[in-house]
């Protein structure tokens, strides 16, 4: 049409090179110098950058709190999106199948609606907020968990949560968890409410239990959904960086029990201008993040169920 | 607590396919409901004693943590938001995260628009170009943006955070409405050029207009994830006068720890909280709903 092909190179040109332009700066360049930086052994003074090869991935592997970072994201890489996965579940399962049953379904549960509006709150807020919020709720003295397990006579369960090596990281996991099941919840709600109903019903007048239903029946029709639950949880938790730098003592501590990657490059480039170590750990992080994505989607995929 | 969980059962309407006949698996049914109930409670609490706490005297929160203050102490709030700047970070933010938000919105739909709907030789790299910037963690890029925001000379400046946090906006946005574009219709586009309307006519006038449901998703989506903000302003906004809220917040509750203030923290807290739940609780469904989204695509 000869109307639509009138000016089309100078439009195209005004809507997409602001966007470009500004993406090229700010995103691409310092991705790009990130992999050249990794490589030399810049202290930030320009005109000063010696190129050092592998070094510094090879000085990452006898740094001692670097190796406990690997050792904690490691650790968090297999807790979290587990555990919030299986909440999600165990919850929008309940609440959109756990009423009482009919004579020959399933049912919703009373109050569903509420739930999934009370269990999304955390989500909305930003991960350092929900860490000054649980930097309260561990405090040893007035903390709310301690004076709840002394109120009700536990006192002997009563920890300084964040200041015990055996206890902050697990601290640390739990308020990630607690911060994102509500959102998968509802993710996997919303899936469950498109299975049909007759699906369901077959498999209960078969005699199916609610759990058989759960594991044969639901959770295959979710594996999508389950799917990119575990790519983004797992990218949490190779993060926890906010976490970590507002909640935990040192920060990263005690003794290193929290130190994540995000926290040992933040303070290799900015507390000790050591930015082409910082760079190393940053593509380090980068191969980690893709090996993850890359095992994550393989590992997982299933013959996809489809619904005629 | 039983007042937090009783409540909520009354507006329940959708998710309600009770039968009324009593059967068996009573059991089940209460244990059922103590699990909900349970996690509600473990979400709620928290920010409920945060709240209450906020409007305490510094001696009530240490010597009774668990009863409402004896006279709530508004002035909390009034402290931490002049004394404590928490006021001034949240205009910070007000301003950071508005500006970016509507230049997010218009750079990454006039993006997601060349690229979904002209053909012209480069559009398939252009679009895996914007696309793959969400694949890499912001970490990676952390050390070369600190040089390169610090040598444009916008180091903790207003603008200098704009410009990175659309630019950081930008893939999942020009991803989200690329493939939004690709499910209009395109006789409504035709028939405009054909009454003569500029390619930038057809955009404002008749594209962007259908792409509102698509807008919105994004919109909330990008407007939360801007204002979540921590990492980008804790390296590029060294300036205590212009940090943005969670980031002073954050620095508030390390640099004076326990020590001092406690009701102060508490309500400084709340004041950052508050704004986002409320309109929570006004937008639930489409703000629950624009941010599933994200995640389904």
């Amino acid at each position: 049409m000869a109307a639509m092909r009138h000016g089309k190179y100078r439009f195209l040109a005004g809507a997409i090179l602001p966007g470009l332009l500004l993406y090229a700066v700010f995103v691409l360049s310092p991705y790009a110098q990130a992999f050249y930086l990794s490589l030399t052994d810049w202290t930030g003074v320009s005109g000063e950058v010696g190129f050092v090869g592998l070094d510094n991935f090879r000085r990452l592997l006898d740094d001692r709190l670097f190796l406990s970072a690997l050792r904690n994201n490691g650790l968090m890489l297999l807790v979290v999106p587990l555990a919030t996965i299986l909440l999600g579940l165990l919850l929008a399962a309940l609440v959109n199948f756990g009423g009482r049953r009919g004579s020959t379904g399933l049912a919703g549960i009373r109050g569903g609606e509420f739930y999934k509006i009370a269990y999304f709150f955390p989500q909305l807020l930003s991960l350092p907020i929900v860490a000054v919020l649980w930097q309260f709720v561990y405090h040893p003295n007035e903390g709310l968990l301690n004076g709840f397990l002394r109120a009700v006579g536990l006192d002997a369960l009563a920890h300084a949560w964040l200041g015990d090596p055996a206890l902050a990281l697990s601290a640390v996991m739990a308020v990630l968890v607690w911060s994102s099941v509500g959102f998968y919840m509802v993710l996997f709600s919303a899936a469950m409410e498109s299975i049909p109903r007759d699906v369901l019903e077959a498999a209960v007048l078969d005699g199916a239990g609610r759990l058989a239903t759960l594991r044969r029946i639901i959770v295959p029709l979710l594996w999508d959904n389950v799917q990119v639950a575990f790519v983004y949880l797992g990218v949490l938790a190779l993060d926890g960086f906010a976490v970590v730098q507002v909640m935990t003592a040192g920060p990263g501590g005690p003794d290193g029990a929290t130190e994540v990657i995000g926290l040992g490059l933040y303070r290799s480039a900015f507390t000790y201008g050591k930015f082409g170590y910082a760079a190393a750990m940053g593509v380090t992080l980068f191969f980690l993040t893709l090996a993850f994505a890359v095992i994550a989607l393989r590992a997982s995929r299933r013959e996809r169920v489809e619904l005629s | 607590m039983t007042a937090v969980v009783d409540r909520p059962a009354r507006p329940a309407t959708r998710a309600e396919r009770t039968d009324s006949s009593p059967r068996s698996g009573r059991a089940g049914d209460v244990a059922a409901h103590l699990f909900l109930v349970g996690w509600a409670v473990l979400v709620t609490v928290p920010l409920l004693w945060a709240v209450v706490s906020s409007l305490k005297t510094d001696r009530e929160i240490l010597t009774s943590p668990w009863t409402p203050p004896a006279q709530p102490q508004f002035h909390n709030w009034s402290r931490a938001w002049t004394e404590a700047s928490i006021g001034s970070y949240f205009v910070n933010s007000a301003i950071v995260v508005g500006t970016a938000l509507v230049l997010t919105m218009l750079l990454g739909s006039l993006v997601a628009y060349a690229l979904a709907r002209y053909t012209f030789p480069g559009n398939r790299l252009l679009y895996y170009l914007f696309v793959s910037g969400i694949l890499f963690p912001v970490f990676l890029a952390l050390v070369p943006l600190f040089f390169v925001v610090k040598q444009l000379g916008l180091l903790g400046t207003y603008p200098g955070l704009i410009l990175v946090y659309t630019a950081y906006a930008l893939p999942f946005t020009v991803f989200f409405l690329h493939s939004f574009f690709r499910t209009l219709p395109t006789a409504i586009a035709e028939a405009a050029f054909i009454d003569g309307c500029s390619h930038a006519g057809v955009f404002f006038r008749v594209m962007l207009p259908l792409a509102r449901p698509g807008l919105v998703s994004i919109g909330i989506f990008n407007f939360l994830g801007l204002w979540n903000q921590y990492l980008l302003p804790l390296v590029l906004n060294p300036d205590p006068d212009r940090y943005v809220l969670a980031q002073g917040l954050a620095a508030l509750s390390v640099s004076q720890g326990y020590r001092s203030d406690w009701s102060g923290l508490f309500a400084g807290l709340t004041i950052a909280m508050l704004p986002v739940l409320a309109a929570y609780v006004l937008f639930q469904r489409q703000i629950r709903s624009g941010l599933t989204a994200g995640a389904v695509r």
